[in-house]
């Protein structure tokens, strides 16, 4: 165009095409397309009205999220951007956290019996549970005991068809979860029961099937989709009992729900649940800010002072279900006496650590390995004291002058820079005559490295909780068999194994609270780590979003979610 | 033409090869491993690790792994994206639309902006007017992205609130695709406001894309025009007694446009590279910001098919630029 010059080019093409057009042997079929074409266009016109007045007087919510969903199956995926997307709005479990806690609750299943020996754990499901009808699948039949076995099955079984009905899928929270170890089978004893054996006892167990890879799919459904062959859509157009329906999603931009009217628990308020992914924290915000979206989780640490000073968002917050630590190699030397750990953990000057890592009030000091928000927490155990002078003098007398000091790349919950505290740390412990060498990798390699139960020196990680259980914070951190899996002190205390073993096959809550207050003395006693914090996790919401709530576990949910207008 | 188009073809394949060893071997020189990331906190227990590896075919020696990629490649097989288990060519054929039309957008902005900007320049060269003009295109030059997408969206969203912060239409607008370009599909749905809404959320990730080759283009036609407009034939159209106009905008124009059309043409790699950038800000679902997450989950099959399928844009895109510019220079053809 801008070549030959406007004019120009009128002359030489257009007006050529256009007489060929219109002296065109076949201009009536032309013209008769063009008809045809105008009926579509008025159809789809009126479609396109109708549609946008039905919206209009819809109730919907934004909630922008941080990241696509890898897909829609809770169970093959491990990130919490994928729960949210999934399991916490189309699907439902047999027992459900408590909304904003970590306290079980009625799900799927009204009411259920432990046998006497831990071992058997009997779910009496709730009747008349509907399923989704979506514009792919139509139930004829409400949730039974088939759909439950089938959703456990097909996660342990290895020649069970859905074991691999993608490829290269794995179960990585059954797995994780020990599921393996600890369920025998899954029985269903008649339409609404189903019998969970053990192998042996494990009190967690319960709160396991609180947790997202525990969501029951319908077997109806699934046996549909591998009658025709396309197994693969049970990740992409999922099919649950939860409050919200899958509608449509348009790959890394915008999910689609609508409330379940057929949700057994009551069909939700919010007509329509939209994620609109927006991975950049300053966009969110912006988002948020200009109304274009409800409900934001995390915002950046720098933006917090002003969010809270902002009248027109409301800023939640609360306390993590995370610990930030530094393990100790407890096999080497110097570190397998429990003087030398102690003697480090009081060089380090918590507070201004904890104060530069997060700004005010972005973490709290860490003393027990597990959150006060968690149920058991001892409030008796004693953090060691910062005390440069009887540091100094402990190091000086054991030789201790140098150490190797881990930090990784990636920003964590609990630790937004392990580089930034490694810095603090080596100056901390430079002021009681220690010289730490840091040693910096990927985050991958790091905790591959960290593991290793001959890594020397000082590793910095943490851990947020999966399922609201004690057990989940020992046993997975710091029990004899978790050594060169995740417990980075490759610390094995019999006296610490005995207690943290026994509050696990036991189901009496109030006797498990007594042993894991033990538990806790022990640890803080023998140091096998230093005990940095629990974060503060952040969410934001506009005034008109009620009854949005933050949840210990990470997970945003929106049934109960209200928004007025 | 047809040797020359032939010429331009067999260089094809020499470069796709070579596409693959790097793309193979870049995701694998990265440190990280995709087993462990996508086990997520959690980590795997050093037997199930070793199950895996065997299962993905990571324990294979790394020729035979990257002989296996050929072979499927080879029978037109992108693979299966490690994280969402979705074949990579649909995963791109889904995403590239949208990037397609930023692209397409930021192009037409830098070409309608920059060319007229050049031209003044370089009509009015030594004033304030083509110091300002070149000083203003430095400056976009030189910005970084991330940075300058940013402070657009806080400026004109949420100071002003003239523009939607990020996304691609407004969500109340539900347009099934069909082609993939929003423009267009709203449009054969015949919804006109849904047009507008995907029109709005344009204006700031094409300013953002578009500022580095707006302010190339700028310079280019700036001493492009320089060079032509002290030219004999221009002095001859002006001793004609032509208008400045036409000598401007027939004479010198068309002839300074053919290096212009060069640098058009490079930038097509530029528009790529940036949107990886403003995709990411602008919460854009198109193949920059799908790479980006690619490259944090160590998806090893995303990142080299995907590269490899990008690569192959490019190159089909600079094939059309060199037949183009060989339509309008005529001594090209003859060389």
């Amino acid at each position: 165009l801008i070549l030959y010059g406007p004019n120009e080019f009128f002359d030489r093409k257009v007006k050529k095409c256009l007489a060929c057009l219109i002296a065109h042997p076949r201009a009536d079929e032309f013209r008769e397309i063009k008809m045809k074409h105008r009926t579509l266009f008025a159809a789809t016109l009126l479609m396109g009205t109708m549609l946008t007045a039905t919206m209009a007087n819809a109730k919907s919510l934004v909630y922008c999220s941080e990241a696509a969903p890898a897909n829609f199956d809770p169970a093959i995926t491990t990130g919490g951007n994928d729960f949210d997307a999934s399991s916490r709005t189309i699907y439902s479990r047999l027992v459900e956290f408590s909304h904003g806690g970590t306290t079980l609750e009625a799900g799927l299943a009204d009411k259920w019996e432990i046998s006497a020996d831990g071992k058997e754990y009997t779910f009496h499901l709730h009747p008349g549970v509907k399923f989704q009808t979506t514009s792919f699948f139509t139930p004829s039949r409400d949730l039974n005991a088939d759909d439950v076995v089938f959703s456990f099955e097909r996660q342990y079984k290895a020649d069970n068809k859905w074991n691999t009905y993608m490829k290269d899928i794995t179960y990585d929270y059954y797995q994780g979860m020990d599921m393996p170890k600890y369920i025998k089978e899954v029985v269903k004893v008649d339409d609404l029961t189903v019998k969970i054996v053990l192998t042996e006892p494990n009190a967690p167990m319960l709160a396991n099937l609180g947790m997202d890879f525990a969501s029951i799919m319908s077997k109806e459904y699934a046996d549909k989709l591998q009658a025709a062959g396309t197994l693969e859509k049970l990740a992409s157009e999922p099919v649950g009992t939860g409050p919200f329906q899958f509608v449509d999603y348009q790959v890394d931009s915008v999910i689609r729900y609508a409330a379940h009217p057929g949700y057994f628990k009551g069909k939700e308020k919010l007509d329509e649940l939209i994620f609109a992914i927006t991975p950049d924290a300053s966009a969110r915000m912006q988002k948020v800010l200009a109304g274009e979206c409800d409900v934001m989780p995390y915002p950046n640490p720098a933006d917090i002072a002003a969010l809270k000073a902002n009248k027109d968002v409301v800023l939640m917050q609360q306390a993590g279900l995370n610990v930030g630590y530094m393990s100790y190699n407890t096999t080497q030397a110097p570190f397998d006496k429990v003087e030398v750990r102690k003697a480090l953990n009081m060089a380090i000057n918590k507070k201004a650590l904890i104060e530069s890592l997060f700004g005010g009030g972005g973490a709290m000091e860490a003393t027990n390995l597990i959150p006060p928000t968690m149920w058991s927490y001892n409030k008796d155990v004693k953090d060691d004291a910062y005390d440069v002078e009887a540091a100094k003098k402990v190091l000086a007398a054991n030789g201790v002058t140098a150490i190797d000091l881990w930090a990784s790349d990636k920003f964590r919950p609990y630790n937004p820079s392990f580089q930034r505290a490694a810095e603090l740390i080596q100056q901390d412990w430079a002021a009681v005559g220690v010289k730490a060498t840091i040693k910096t990798l990927e985050w991958t390699e790091y905790r591959k490295e960290g593991k290793k139960a001959d890594r020397p020196g000082a590793f910095q990680i943490g851990w947020t909780g999966d399922n609201g259980d004690p057990d989940n914070f020992f046993a997975t951190l710091f029990s004899c068999s978790a050594v060169g899996v995740s417990n980075y002190s490759s610390w094995c205390n019999k006296e610490f194994e005995d207690v943290i073993q026994k509050a696990k096959v036991t189901s009496d809550i109030a006797e498990r609270t007594k042993l894991y207050e033990q538990a806790q003395v022990i640890f803080k006693r023998e140091a096998p780590a230093f005990t940095l914090d629990h974060s503060q996790v952040y969410s934001v919401t506009n005034k008109k979003v009620t009854g949005f709530m933050m949840d210990p576990l990470g997970i945003h949910r929106f049934d109960g979610v209200d928004k007025s207008e | 033409m047809f040797r020359f188009i032939l010429n331009k073809l067999l260089l094809v394949v020499p470069t796709l090869i070579g596409i693959t060893i790097c793309s193979f071997m870049f995701v694998r020189l990265l440190p990280g491993d995709p087993i462990l990331a996508m086990a997520g906190e959690h980590g795997v227990t050093p037997e199930r690790y070793e199950i895996l590896k065997e299962q993905f075919g990571y324990n294979a020696p790394i020729w035979q792994q990257y002989l296996n990629y050929l072979w499927t490649l080879a029978h037109g097989d992108f693979g299966v994206s490690i994280a969402t288990k979705r074949s990579v060519i649909s995963e791109f054929a889904v995403l590239f639309p949208a990037t397609l039309e930023l692209s397409f957008m930021a192009m037409l902005l830098a070409i309608i902006v920059g060319i007229p900007a050049g031209i003044l320049a370089a009509v009015k060269r030594g004033t304030w007017l083509d110091h300002t003009t070149m000083g203003v295109a430095l400056t976009g030059y030189s910005m970084p992205i991330f940075w300058w997408g940013l402070l657009l969206i806080i400026f004109f969203s949420g100071y002003l609130g003239w523009t939607p912060v990020s996304g691609r239409i407004g969500l109340q607008y539900f347009i099934k695709p069909t082609t993939g370009f929003l423009l267009v599909d709203t449009l054969l749905n015949g919804r006109w406001d849904a047009f507008v809404s995907a029109l709005r959320y344009l204006i700031l990730p094409s300013i953002a894309l578009g500022t580095i080759p707006l302010a190339v283009i700028a310079r280019q036609t700036r001493s492009a025009m320089l060079e032509v407009l002290g030219d004999d034939y221009v002095r001859t159209a002006r001793a004609k007694g032509l208008s400045p106009a036409r000598v401007i905008g027939v004479h010198a124009l068309r002839n300074a446009l053919i290096p212009v059309v060069t640098t058009i043409g490079l930038q097509v790699s530029t528009l790529i590279a940036g949107a990886i950038l403003t995709e990411t800000i602008f919460s854009w679902p198109g193949i920059g910001k799908w790479m980006v997450d690619s490259i944090f989950k160590r998806d090893y099959v995303a990142v080299q098919s995907g590269l490899l399928l990008i690569s192959i844009v490019v190159m089909v895109f600079n094939l059309l630029i060199d037949l183009l510019y060989a339509v309008v220079n005529p001594r090209i053809r003859a060389a």
